[in-house]
């Protein structure tokens, strides 16, 4: 019974594109996890877009400050730039072998990842306390409120990533490729795989952009 | 040691928080002692607090919702007393006393009465109509609803130690930058606000995934229920918008803990930003709050009518217009800050506009009572109640999305009168409509339907005494957030104001006893039937309390009105032996502790915050991370219910239906 009325299903939509077919029922748990998360990310995006409109608001706010200009290193933000775009490589191909189940490259590209991760932050960091050193504080002017936020904000879920990445090799390592894990492994990459085109937009708007004399 | 805490936190020289505190903490205690003693201890750790039953824990958001509905009630009394009271006099508050007051009154209001409320019927209701098991992510609804008690709780711990915000229910800047209000009021607001909306989001992720991942079979889009369809376009406002808030209130606090520069007067701040920005949030958050309303009323005037719902399609299409129009509206809440004719002519339209979908709903509604077999129980009255208010309400507030009008009405008690307005007339008549219509689906009881209805026409009639003096006194030039007055005009407005919110809290009262009184008649009250206003959506289908896993065998969906189909085409359908139906191994959520501790920390944390006392954020921290780890390292979350128990339950409940029908002559 149950076995035809799917067959009258299916042959009512022979190439699959689901338009003019019944809803066939709850969608797998793989399918829901990774929906919510793309979801959250979503959300996520929106909380940037908020400090990306502050930046852009307060951007000339330099009460006679530093501008931009002044202050962004070129050579410092490319290498930033390369990193982060690497360890998005490094973290798709980790991703591959856990759809393969193969735990030496599973390793070798979160560490990758880990590395590259850890080089972006400490350049970050770097340009931070140099700025901090010279009396150019996010409390300073309106400007560098609204680039330490931006920026600052980008590194902590850089920071969180890098968190998430060391728990997630543990569970390897501890328990396999169970699905749960794969699960969890698939929201990683797509959290870091945000990271790195928010970075594009940061890179963009914030560096780029405000470079300019 | 202890940051900003110090014995002068406590305001020993106010009796009216102390003796409110001390009332408060007094049954809190009772009641904790109560559990105690009795022994429940166990039981409520297990089926409750660590429950991650989407049933279970949108009952707890409700009552949640009541609890701070009376708190905010309190607030809303002394209100109104002190302006009846404040004509050429300082009236029995203070007034920094006063101004807490209303602010706590407006944020207690909105977050943690109106909010709570909704999410908790959507979370009780959305799974059963879509004929499903739970919702998409059971453990983060409870630390979702467990996050949204912490922000509950600081707001309510601010009354003894501290003091809330004194800057209205948002904190514009620069008053509520550190200059102007030093104290840690606006501190309590924000991090309550932050943990309660990471709560809201967490709930907001999980009823759109599962509204749109989590459906029976053969429910399509176009035979979704009107309440999920609203659950859904108010949870996708809840995505979009509530980052928004988390954000800015951020970057307020940064301002306030930092010395950053987003709003401050000097170093290039801008303080319209926080406007902009707030406001964006700020008016999606209206529809968020309506929406789901809507949907409650489309439910209860198809129920109550005996026909389905009138022009479904285009309720979709309202919806969904009204869910995009209100991200393009913001600007309405300050047309008089020098944005410009044009600005404000666009926006007034716009604005404007959100009324035509609004009125094609309430036209639905009236056509789909037109011709139908109308019964006025309870839930019934709280619509058609709902949709006389609510047209006043739109109407004003048509009013003042005129520019020219909203320059002479912005800011005046013209204003209070809309929202409000709205809000009782709206949400909070939709919340009571749906707490009455779905009580016994929660509980396996009906409300008792006598204090029901008195419980309605107190609050109605006390409704519009309240409110309608409001907008009279705005006209006359009245200004909100006043302490005291010496225009004699408004007097007389005040007075019938404050004799109004003793009616309406008539009403409240009745509904209480209507409570107490209902569990103490349960077995006369009981509904065996699982289905007792003879129901269409699915929700109906399953047993009065459903069980834990809410469907035996999840429906297969052929139409609209899914339950109604299956009670008009196939009456033997549902009696069938039992011998046609195959049961399988179902399989659960584990419960988990995860919420509640995770609160706990949260809690430690945002106090922590809020008083400076930087090791014990730490620890609160740490212990927040600990309890990730410790949740994400877990190796078994479902359990199974075997067939053969499955199918025990089903049976029982099936059995019972079909004695109940045989003695109808039914069969």
């Amino acid at each position: 019974m149950a076995m035809t009325a799917t067959a009258e299903r299916a042959h009512a939509d022979p190439h699959h594109i689901g338009i003019g077919v019944e809803h066939p029922g709850p969608a797998p748990k793989r399918i829901v996890t990774a929906y919510g998360f793309w979801i959250f990310l979503l959300s996520d995006i929106v909380m940037f877009a908020c400090f990306f409109a502050a930046y852009a608001v307060l951007h000339q706010g330099t009460a006679d400050g530093p501008s931009g200009a002044e202050i962004f290193e070129q050579g410092n933000v490319a290498i930033e730039t390369v990193c982060l775009l690497l360890s998005s490589f490094t973290c798709g191909m980790a991703s591959i072998a856990a759809d393969v189940r193969n735990r030496f490259w599973f390793y070798l590209g979160m560490t990758a990842t880990c590395v590259l991760g850890l080089i972006f932050l400490a350049i970050e960091g770097n340009e931070f306390a140099d700025l901090v050193a010279r009396g150019y504080g996010p409390s300073r002017s309106a400007f560098l409120t609204a680039f330490f936020s931006l920026v600052g904000c980008h590194g902590l879920h850089v920071s969180a990533g890098i968190l998430w990445l060391l728990t997630m090799i543990a569970q390897v390592f501890a328990k396999g490729f169970r699905a749960d894990i794969l699960r969890r492994i698939m929201c990683f990459a797509l959290f870091w795989h945000a990271l790195d085109i928010i970075w594009v937009a940061v890179f963009s708007v914030v560096y780029l952009l405000g470079s300019a004399p | 040691m202890l940051g900003k805490l110090g014995w002068s936190a406590i305001p020993f020289s106010q009796p009216i928080p102390l003796v409110a505190g001390g009332v408060v903490l007094v049954a809190v205690l009772g009641v904790l002692a109560w559990v105690i003693v009795k022994g429940h201890l166990p039981y409520v750790w297990r089926e409750w607090i660590t429950s991650v039953d989407h049933k279970r824990i949108g009952v707890m958001y409700i009552l949640l919702a009541v609890l701070m509905l009376l708190r905010g009630g309190m607030d809303a009394l002394m209100m109104r007393a002190q302006l009846a009271l404040a004509y050429r006099s300082e009236g029995f508050l203070p007034p920094e006393h006063y101004n807490q007051v209303f602010s706590a009154h407006g944020t207690i209001m909105i977050f943690f009465v109106a909010m709570p409320f909704m999410i908790g019927l959507m979370n009780l209701i959305v799974p059963l109509q879509l004929g499903v098991r739970d919702v998409a992510f059971p453990t983060l609804n409870s630390v979702g609803f467990w996050l949204t008690a912490t922000g509950a709780l600081l707001v309510n711990i601010s009354l003894v130690v501290g003091e809330f915000a004194r800057t209205g229910w948002l904190p514009f800047p620069p008053l509520s930058e550190l200059t102007y209000s030093p104290g840690v009021g606006v501190d309590y607001y924000a991090w309550s606000l932050e943990i309660s909306g990471v709560g809201t989001l967490v709930a907001g992720i999980n009823l759109v995934t599962t509204v749109l991942k989590l459906r029976t079979r053969g429910m399509n889009y176009l035979r979704m229920p009107m309440f999920c369809w609203t659950t859904l376009a108010s949870n996708l406002l809840i995505v979009a918008a509530f980052p928004i808030l988390t954000a800015t209130l951020a970057m307020l606090l940064l301002d306030r803990y930092l010395g950053f520069h987003f709003f401050t007067n000097e170093a290039g701040g801008n303080q319209m930003m926080f406007m902009n920005l707030i406001w964006a949030w700020g008016h999606p958050e209206v529809y968020i709050l309506i929406l789901p309303a809507f949907g409650i009323f489309s439910e209860v005037v198809a129920t109550f009518s005996g026909k389905s719902l009138f022009g479904y399609r285009s309720m979709v299409l309202a919806t969904m217009a009204i869910c995009i129009i209100s991200f393009m509206v913001w600007l309405h809440h300050f047309f008089t800050m020098g944005a410009g004719p044009t600005v404000n002519a666009v926006f007034g339209i716009a604005s404007m506009i959100i009324a035509v979908p609004t009125g094609v709903k309430i036209y639905n509604w009236l056509f789909t009572m037109y011709g139908g077999r109308l019964r006025f129980s309870t839930p019934m009255l709280w619509t058609v109640g709902f949709m006389v208010t609510f047209i006043i309400g739109g109407l004003t507030g048509v009013l003042v999305a005129v520019p020219p009008a909203d320059f002479m009405l912005h800011n005046s008690m013209f204003l209070v009168a809309h929202f409000h307005n709205v809000i009782i007339g709206g949400v909070l008549f939709g919340a009571f409509a749906g707490m009455t219509y779905w009580f016994p689906k929660a509980f396996g009881f009906q409300l008792h339907e006598g204090l029901g209805k008195w419980a309605f026409w107190f609050s109605f009639v006390g409704f519009y005494i309240t409110f309608i003096p409001l907008y009279a006194a705005g006209m006359l030039g009245m200004t909100r957030r006043m302490q005291h007055y010496d225009v004699a005009a408004w007097r007389p407005w005040m007075i019938a104001a404050s004799i109004g919110a003793v009616v309406l809290t008539a009403g409240i009262l009745l509904q209480i006893a209507q409570l107490v009184v209902s569990i103490r008649m349960r077995h006369q009250l009981s509904d065996p039937t699982g289905d007792p206003w003879d129901g269409r959506s699915l929700e109906w289908a399953t047993s009065s309390p459903p069980p834990v896993f809410n469907f035996a065998i999840l429906p297969d969906v052929r139409g609209e009105d899914a339950y109604w189909d299956i009670k008009a085409h196939a009456k033997r359908h549902q009696f069938e032996p039992h011998e046609g139906r195959e049961y399988h191994d179902v399989e659960m959520p584990r419960n988990s502790p995860t919420g509640f501790v995770c609160a706990f920390f949260a809690t430690i944390m945002g106090f922590a915050l809020i008083w400076h006392i930087w090791w014990m954020v730490i620890l609160g921290g740490l212990g927040a991370f600990a309890t990730f780890v410790v949740f994400a390292w877990r190796d078994h979350d479902e359990y199974v219910i075997p067939a053969d128990e499955v199918a025990r339950i089903d049976r029982a409940n099936i059995e019972e239906r079909r004695n109940l029908a045989s003695m109808a002559g039914a069969v």
